[in-house]
């Protein structure tokens, strides 16, 4: 599979990653590259093979329905670049 | 008495518990030790007084006599595992100042057992890199030089490059790694160390920071495999905030050591005989094998039949699972952001993650991103997952005919910093034989065989049953003892 | 079929609707955490660190999400798939932390089942359901605070929310709005969503598009978010004459998202979320495949209550009560739950009488004091004993009238009421004999009228003696006695 560059854009515009001109131009062969290389999984015959789901045979655990965790708001928003009146700040978005 | 940095974890708990020298004392020595290697740039961030408090606790409990495991042992902690109020960056620009609210359960486990902190260790941005040369905070160098007095500059492999560059200098008597893909095992073999990845949920991931969920498992990185049991047995258990953590006991790793391994049946992969492998990693190879027949096992030729196609599953799976672990560095709640002016909340996303993730790091998401996009997913991803129960289902029928395997850790000593930046598939044939265990959740460990020929040390890697780390570290230990790897890189620093 | 038709220039139209409802589960804890899902709490208090997304966190299921998911699915004949999984849904938004929503994607938990719907026409109809799965609910941004940001709330993030997928069975408003008064009903009674739509534990997006009767299926759009009954219907009769006059403008309808907005009722199209939408759905690698046990499916069986359509069937199969009042009795689980609490009140009453002054006295009472039956002024004991007054003759359909009136106001019990305020019917054949023949004396004229032939004022004489006696005479005795005085 060869990526072109258009095809850069738009997955770096999926992945909120803005990318420069040069960078598209590395990243389209690279990828190219890449992905050329890990198709060699198309050779292995998978017929009748179901995808792995745990790597170790394990149950998953579930929790009981009650409360463990919260009122700790400070704790919350201890990190966040910008915070105000208890609430995380971003750009105002437009719906 | 000898300089207090050349015990590890074992001689300092056994020294401190017989009074031959107090929990202060073992610890003020390694702080010196890390401070004077700043050169190898193994830690980011150093927490003398975390290692101290902990050294007098324990120099507390032995007069009260209630000493736990690890009392006074100080140890180095891989900057992927979240340590309250301590700045943890998973090696990235993304997270520089990010102080959490909580302590990763492994690392609280291990201060529980009594163990300080004397720093947080340079890694491979996200644990993603082979040679620590991603890290936003500038590369890790091997203590080791090659013999030829060039003296270039050498990885000590990564991703978990500052832990085992600061065991092999002897910056810390042990430390914490993780290993998604090799990440233990493959800086170990460049630096001349033991280290073990475990069987996947046996050590909780929960306030690790996430690369590949299905793949990541914490381990110990030591001088020797005595010291990476006392420590694994610390760091592992069940923990019930991870839904992929085993729920079974901790086996006595330590009491239960024992090099005695006569009528193991050990395997020897023969896909793991690649082409353009220097003839010195097939001759320390040959050389394990002899060591462990001498050992009284029996060695056994078995087939991996896909093992050739680990490489690329792995460079499927981990790389979706990442750019998915990843979205959540959006510059909203912690870490870096950055708003260009007139912004919207879109641009703001774009920019923040633009300069907040180094380039390694850029690939993998966008490939993942790529592999999971509409149309792609049953192609790659699912193909991928498929791939991977085949190899789980090789490794299945060889331990029906044998206990554990042994293979090269890696396919070739430490290398040059910059050598391999320029090709990216070449940086990740690093991991082509510490792969398939990553896939399949083996417990795996790699230990010092030799030097080669520029006198840079290679390591072989014992791969066991699940569960199974007391087989795995039993014939590491009757390895170790026969292959009496002594050698040190001479401190430069 | 629904004959119901947009016109156009063009002629007739027919609307095509699916709705998938988010209905918000009814559960202390988070579906992945361990934080509160109480409603109305200060900005940011409700979250745990794995619902803020910091690095190295975990979720872990929280068993009664998934309980009250398999009974909900139980309660719609639907199958349950013992063996599920959580996927990710992968998208940036300001109330998305984790940059995906846990959802179910490749193996939703619940299966196809079908839920039947009562129409105006008196004609039923059966309306698929094609999945439940379970899924994180997002956080909450607010844009009106600051003038340049939006600020954003996590409180309800990863509060758990079955979303339930229709089939594009429904063909009008009414339609619509039948099948989620019925799933709303449904979902009450199993008691694994509070329906409280103001708040937002119950919300639809409505997916809409129109053909020429006959027709293949024209493209849809889906309006989202929308959270009442009412505006449901809205959205679906302003949507289809949107896309009918687009149409035939010679326009195009393009598959898009839509918000509703009541103050215009109109649709207008979300572009913000469009670009995004390749969601990069994989199996969430956190989470183990749930797989349920029989113990745990048995257990989520037996814990179901009888349904609104088997309690119908049975109000008007065992108790005999008309269609009209088994239909009214158990719309509502409140309803039902009072109605049979009066059942079973110590007076017994019986079922048909009793479901009489339920839905004529009670309802008409609680209409005009705007009032709920979870609130009413008078318990079921207090129905049950007034309805046994009624019965055993005690009071008359008036005198019951006035006592009901007063409990109504004073709360007081029935048989208090009527002692101390004397309100009792006599039998006494003495005292009536006595009234009537004070009523002849006192009416010669119309006594010798009737004597002559006018039966018809037999009435008459009846009246007069009721009224003499206050009403509190039993009528039957006084036409008994009358009978026998006017010979
Ligand atoms: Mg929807
Ligand atoms: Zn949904």
């Amino acid at each position: 599979m060869s990526v072109d560059e258009a095809k850069v854009r738009h997955i770096a515009k999926l992945a909120r990653l803005a990318v420069t001109d040069e960078e598209v131009r590395a990243l389209a062969p690279e990828l190219s590259n890449i992905l050329g290389w890990v198709e060699q999984l198309g050779e292995v015959n998978v017929e009748g093979v179901a995808p792995m789901t745990a790597v170790i045979p394990n149950i998953l655990r579930l929790r009981e329905d009650i409360v463990t965790e919260g009122d700790r708001r400070d704790a919350v928003l201890a990190n966040a670049p910008v915070a105000e009146h208890g609430f995380f700040a971003v750009p105002k978005v437009i719906e | 008495m000898a300089e207090l940095t050349e015990f590890g974890v074992a001689a300092i708990r056994d020294g401190v518990k017989g009074g031959t020298f107090s929990a202060r004392e073992a610890a003020e020595a390694y702080i010196a030790a890390m401070e004077a290697g700043r050169a190898l740039n193994a830690y980011v961030v150093e927490t003398p007084d975390h290692a101290l408090a902990a050294a007098d606790a324990a120099d507390a409990a032995r007069v009260s006599g209630d000493l736990k495991p690890l009392s006074g042992v100080p140890l180095g902690i891989k900057d992927l595992f979240c340590t309250e109020g301590v700045q943890t960056t998973a090696g990235s620009r993304m997270l520089e100042g990010y102080k959490p609210v909580y302590e990763s359960t492994v690392s609280g486990n291990l201060f529980a057992a009594g163990a300080g902190m004397l720093g947080k260790l340079n890694m491979d941005e996200f644990a993603m890199g082979s040679s620590n040369e991603t890290s936003a905070f500038g590369n890790v160098l091997s203590p080791w030089r090659r013999n030829d007095g060039g003296n270039v500059a050498l990885t000590p492999g990564g991703s978990s490059g500052g832990s085992a560059s600061a065991v092999s200098a002897r910056l810390a008597p042990g430390v914490t790694g993780t290993d998604t893909g090799g990440s233990i095992r493959q800086p170990a073999a460049f630096t001349g160390i033991t280290g073990i990845k475990p069987t996947y949920g046996r050590c909780s991931r929960w306030g690790v920071v996430a690369f590949a969920s299905s793949l990541d498992q914490a381990g110990p990185m030591a001088r020797d495999v005595r010291d990476c049991a006392i420590l694994l047995e610390a760091m592992a258990g069940f923990d019930a905030k991870d839904a992929t953590s085993l729920d079974l006991p901790v086996p006595n790793w330590e009491a239960l050591l024992s090099s005695d391994i006569r009528g193991k049946r050990i395997g020897i992969p023969k896909e793991y005989r690649i082409d353009g492998v220097p003839a010195e990693i097939d001759a320390a190879w040959e050389q394990g094998i002899a060591w462990l027949r001498d050992a009284g096992a029996e060695i056994v030729e078995v087939s991996l039949p896909h093992t050739k196609y680990a490489l690329p599953a792995y460079y499927i799976i981990a790389p979706a699972e990442a750019s998915s672990n990843l979205a959540r560095y959006d510059g909203v709640r912690y870490g870096l952001r950055v708003q260009p002016a007139q912004g919207g909340l879109n641009d703001m996303y774009e920019a923040t993650r633009a300069a907040g993730f180094g380039a390694e790091v850029k690939r993998r998401i966008m490939i993942g991103t790529y592999v999971l996009s509409a149309g792609f997913y049953d192609a790659y991803f699912n193909q991928a997952q498929k791939v991977r129960a085949l190899i789980a289902r090789d490794f299945e029928q060889a331990f029906a005919q044998v206990d554990l395997l042994l293979t090269p850790t890696a396919p070739s000593a430490a290398f040059g910093l910059g050598e391999k930046l320029a090709d990216p598939i070449a940086m990740y044939l690093n991991d082509v034989f510490a792969v398939p265990a990553s896939l399949a959740g083996l417990p795996a460990i790699s230990v010092p065989a030799g030097l080669d020929g520029q006198g840079l040390p290679l390591g072989l890697q014992i791969i066991g049953r699940p569960l199974d780390e007391q087989g795995v570290l039993n014939a590491a230990l009757a390895f170790e003892e026969r292959a009496g790897f002594t050698h040190r890189a001479e401190a430069w620093w | 079929m629904s004959d119901y038709r947009i016109q156009g220039a063009t002629g007739e139209w027919e609307v095509v609707i699916g709705l998938e409802v988010h209905a918000q589960v009814t559960s202390k804890a988070k579906l992945f955490s361990g934080a509160s899902t109480a409603f109305g709490a200060e900005p940011n208090t409700q979250v745990a660190l794995v619902d803020a997304a910091f690095p190295g966190m975990l979720p872990v299921p929280n068993e009664e999400c998934l309980r009250q998911a398999v009974r909900t699915g139980m309660a719609i004949n639907a199958e349950i798939n013992a063996w599920s999984r959580f996927d990710r849904k992968n998208y940036f938004y300001a109330d998305l932390p984790q940059g995906y929503q846990i959802s179910q994607l490749y193996h939703p938990i619940v299966g196809e089942g079908e839920i039947e719907v009562d129409l105006e026409s008196g004609a039923t109809k059966t309306i698929g359901i094609e999945r439940i799965h379970l899924e994180q609910d997002a956080g909450k941004l607010m844009h009106d605070q600051h003038p340049s940001f939006s600020y954003v709330d996590l409180n309800r993030t990863g509060v758990a929310l079955m979303e339930i997928v229709s089939r594009a069975d429904m063909r009008s408003p009414e339609e619509a709005g039948a099948y989620v008064r019925k799933l709303r009903s449904i979902l009450r009674y199993v008691g694994s969503c509070d329906g409280n739509m103001e708040q937002g534990s119950m919300r639809a997006d409505v997916n809409v598009s129109v053909r020429k009767p006959g027709d293949a299926l024209g493209t849809r759009t889906e309006t989202k978010n929308v959270n009442s009954v009412r505006f449901i219907m809205a959205v679906i009769e302003h949507e289809a004459r949107r896309q009918v006059d687009l149409i035939e403008d010679g326009g195009i309808v393009v598959q898009e998202t839509r918000l509703y907005d009541p103050d215009r009722n109109e649709t207008r199209s979300l572009r913000s979320k469009e670009d995004a939408h390749d969601y990069r759905y994989f199996p969430d690698p956190d989470l183990l495949p749930v797989e349920l046990s029989d113990a745990f499916l048995a257990e989520c069986r037996a814990s179901l209550p009888e349904l609104p359509d088997a309690k119908r069937a049975r109000y008007e199969g065992e108790l005999g009560l008309s269609a009209y009042n088994a239909s009214v009795l158990t719309a509502e689980v409140e309803t039902a739950r009072w109605f049979e609490a009066l059942l079973a009140s110590p007076g017994k009453p019986d079922a048909q009488r009793a479901s009489n002054w339920v839905t004529s006295e009670l309802f008409g009472a609680l209409n005009r004091l705007g009032k709920g039956i979870e609130e009413s002024p008078v318990t079921p004991a207090q129905g049950g004993e007034l309805i046994g007054l009624i019965a055993d003759g005690t009071l008359s359909g008036t005198l019951a009238k006035q006592v009901f009136e007063i409990m109504l106001e004073t709360g007081e019990d029935p048989g208090a009421i009527v002692e101390a305020r004397g309100l009792k019917q006599t039998s006494d054949t003495g005292a009536i004999e006595a009234v009537i023949a004070e009523v002849l004396a006192n009416n010669p004229n119309q006594l010798e009228q009737y004597r002559g032939g006018k039966e018809a004022l037999f009435g008459f004489f009846v009246g007069q003696t009721m009224k003499a006696m206050q009403g509190k005479a039993n009528p039957a005795v006084v036409n008994e006695l009358l009978k026998k005085a006017l010979g």
